[in-house]
């Protein structure tokens, strides 16, 4: 029986390529998929287009694949990235600059349709509410904030490209999931509607779009016990014509696949596990098996779908303040209390310097700035240090800049023994993130996709 | 006797805009049984009083020995747009397994 061999690459833009190095030339692996995207990274990318309109990419795309494709292209590996972020068409064009420069002729494919932020306003006219889907406040409120809005594409158009005969493919926002379904339905021969397949394709895929999550890193059971993370080695699934798969990682590589391991990442950022919704096959995560079949490696067996959903999601994002931040530690004795003078301190000056604030976040890092009000208070006396960490969320920069310059002062007139006093954080823009439904048929009638040689 | 989730069970948590899911691991059957008796919806709601504003919801996924909580309202308004160090709720995880429960 058939089967193809994928690698897991980045879990989000600014993760580390060097694993997946050991899935090439230790993996026997034909793909990498690779999920340069998290929600938080458009809002990122938001930000670089905004200074100039040719950016908009991860830029860490053209660096990973010159750094990899010496051992990749001698075995025919193939590459899937969402590293088009914003802007997949720029995204091609330094890469294949930079693939010009070294003489490698490759085809990279492009997927574009996933921008919806020009197209709003003909799908209002169309219809569409574009309420937040989880608490359906009205657009109105945000639309005029608005600054990126892109819909999770499915594997399609990617499946398009690879058949065009696309090395490389480069997408914007896509299901993270359908980077990797996406070889399996141009090498296997799946229907569409061969929902099971579908389904165990879509888990095998979310099992290996977080990079280390799935192999041991994060690992919220027995941390102790995973070897080497170091060196830890990004998951590789194979998965054969009938849908079977065999969850492992390249040997010789630090981490662990196990039950546990799998189990973890298998339900990270799911909602309800019977209906795991993607633009391909709406899932059930609960019939499925997990089986340990030899060391670091797991069969995995039997998830089942339904038909897709009929509304495709869109994540936009709008322009909600600026935070404003400084931080200053304490030291024993006392070190907690020190910090609460501290605070006290500063909270009556930003009344003085009439710092208007929306919001004010008051943690104490060592203590508290994790679990909040579930921190233990018990070892809260005789705690050795305690960073002050203040956060505000204000209209400009300019007013979330005032928060920074109130902390230099304490260390000369304030309460004693401070260490820490790093300099000013430079305030930085939020972004409030807005996701919503659009019917399938007006997203994807705007999709585009092309290869072109480097 | 009363244990700590920590003593019982191992977790992991994610974000999705300003939902937080957080999935909770039993062991074996007998412990999966007991965190579906104990560890309520009501109960995970109380727990996270002062960080969860929304609804909690609770599913079960048994092949996997899991349950599954999701948090609305969990995030300050989502990674992006909050102002708290743990933005994007990767801890909540382990906050859960202080929960205490009667065994």
């Amino acid at each position: 029986m058939k089967s193809i061999r994928i690698a897991g690459g980045l879990g989000f833009y600014g993760d580390s390529w060097r694993p997946i190095k050991a899935s090439i030339e230790r993996g026997n692996v034909h793909y990498v998929a690779s999920d340069h995207l998290a929600e938080l990274t458009l809002a990122i990318l938001q930000k670089d287009r905004q200074r100039d309109p040719n950016l908009g990419y991860t830029r860490d795309h053209a660096p990973m694949l010159l750094d990899l494709l010496p051992i990749a292209m001698p075995r025919g590996v193939k590459f899937i990235l969402n590293a088009g972020g914003l802007n997949p068409l720029a995204a091609r064009e330094v890469l294949s600059g930079a693939l010009q420069k070294f003489g490698i002729k490759l085809n990279v494919g492009v997927v574009l349709g996933d921008c919806a932020l020009e197209r709003l306003d003909e799908l209002q006219a169309a219809g569409v509410s574009l309420a937040h889907m989880d608490t359906g406040e009205d657009i109105a409120n945000v639309r005029d904030r608005l600054l990126f809005a892109s819909a999770y594409l499915g594997a399609r158009p990617l499946v398009e490209a690879l058949d065009a005969g696309a090395d490389i493919v480069l997408t914007g926002r896509v299901a993270d999931a359908a980077l990797f379904l996406a070889p399996m339905m141009h090498e296997l021969g799946w229907r569409w509607d061969d929902w099971n397949k579908l389904a165990q394709g879509i888990v095998v895929g979310h099992l290996l779009e977080c990079s280390g999550q799935a192999t041991g890193g994060n690992f919220g059971g027995d941390w102790r016990s995973i070897p080497d993370l170091a060196h830890i080695g990004y998951p590789i699934a194979e998965v054969w014509e009938n849908g079977d798969a065999v969850i492992s990682k390249a040997p010789g590589t630090g981490g662990r696949v196990n039950f546990d391991t799998l189990r973890e990442q298998l339900l990270y950022e799911v909602h309800d596990p019977r209906h795991y919704l993607t633009p391909d096959v709406d899932v059930d995560m609960t019939t499925l098996r997990m089986e340990e079949i030899g060391p670091d490696e797991v069969r995995v067996t039997g998830a089942t779908g339904r038909p897709a959903p009929e509304m495709l999601k869109i994540v936009a994002g709008y322009g909600d303040g600026v935070m404003g931040q400084a931080m200053l530690g304490y030291a024993w004795p006392d070190a907690l209390a020190k910090a609460q003078l501290a605070a006290e301190i500063i909270k009556q000056q930003m009344v003085e310097v009439g710092l208007k604030a929306e919001e004010t976040v008051i943690e104490y890092v060592g203590y508290n700035s994790i679990h909040g009000p579930l921190a233990d208070s018990t070892h809260a006396r005789d705690l050795n240090e305690v960073y002050l960490r203040i956060a505000v969320r204000c209209a400009d920069k300019k007013e979330a800049a005032k928060l920074g310059r109130l902390f230099p002062p304490l260390a000369l007139s304030g309460p004693p023994f401070i260490g820490g006093a790093g300099g000013m954080i430079e305030p930085r823009g939020l972004l409030g993130i807005w996701p919503t439904l659009a019917p399938r048929s007006v997203i994807e009638e705007y999709i585009r996709v092309s290869v072109e040689e480097s | 006797m009363k244990k700590q989730l920590v003593e019982l069970a191992h977790a992991r948590s994610g974000d999705k805009a300003d939902i937080a899911n957080i999935a909770l691991f039993a062991p074996d059957q007998a412990t999966y049984d007991l965190l579906i008796r104990k560890v309520t919806i009501e109960r995970v709601r109380t727990h996270f009083e002062g960080i969860v504003t929304g609804k909690v919801e609770r599913y079960e996924a048994p092949n996997v020995l899991a349950l599954n909580f999701v948090l609305h309202g969990a995030l300050n308004g989502g990674a992006s747009r909050s102002l708290r160090s743990d933005a994007l709720g990767k801890s909540l995880s382990s906050a859960l397994l202080r929960m205490e429960i009667e065994v």
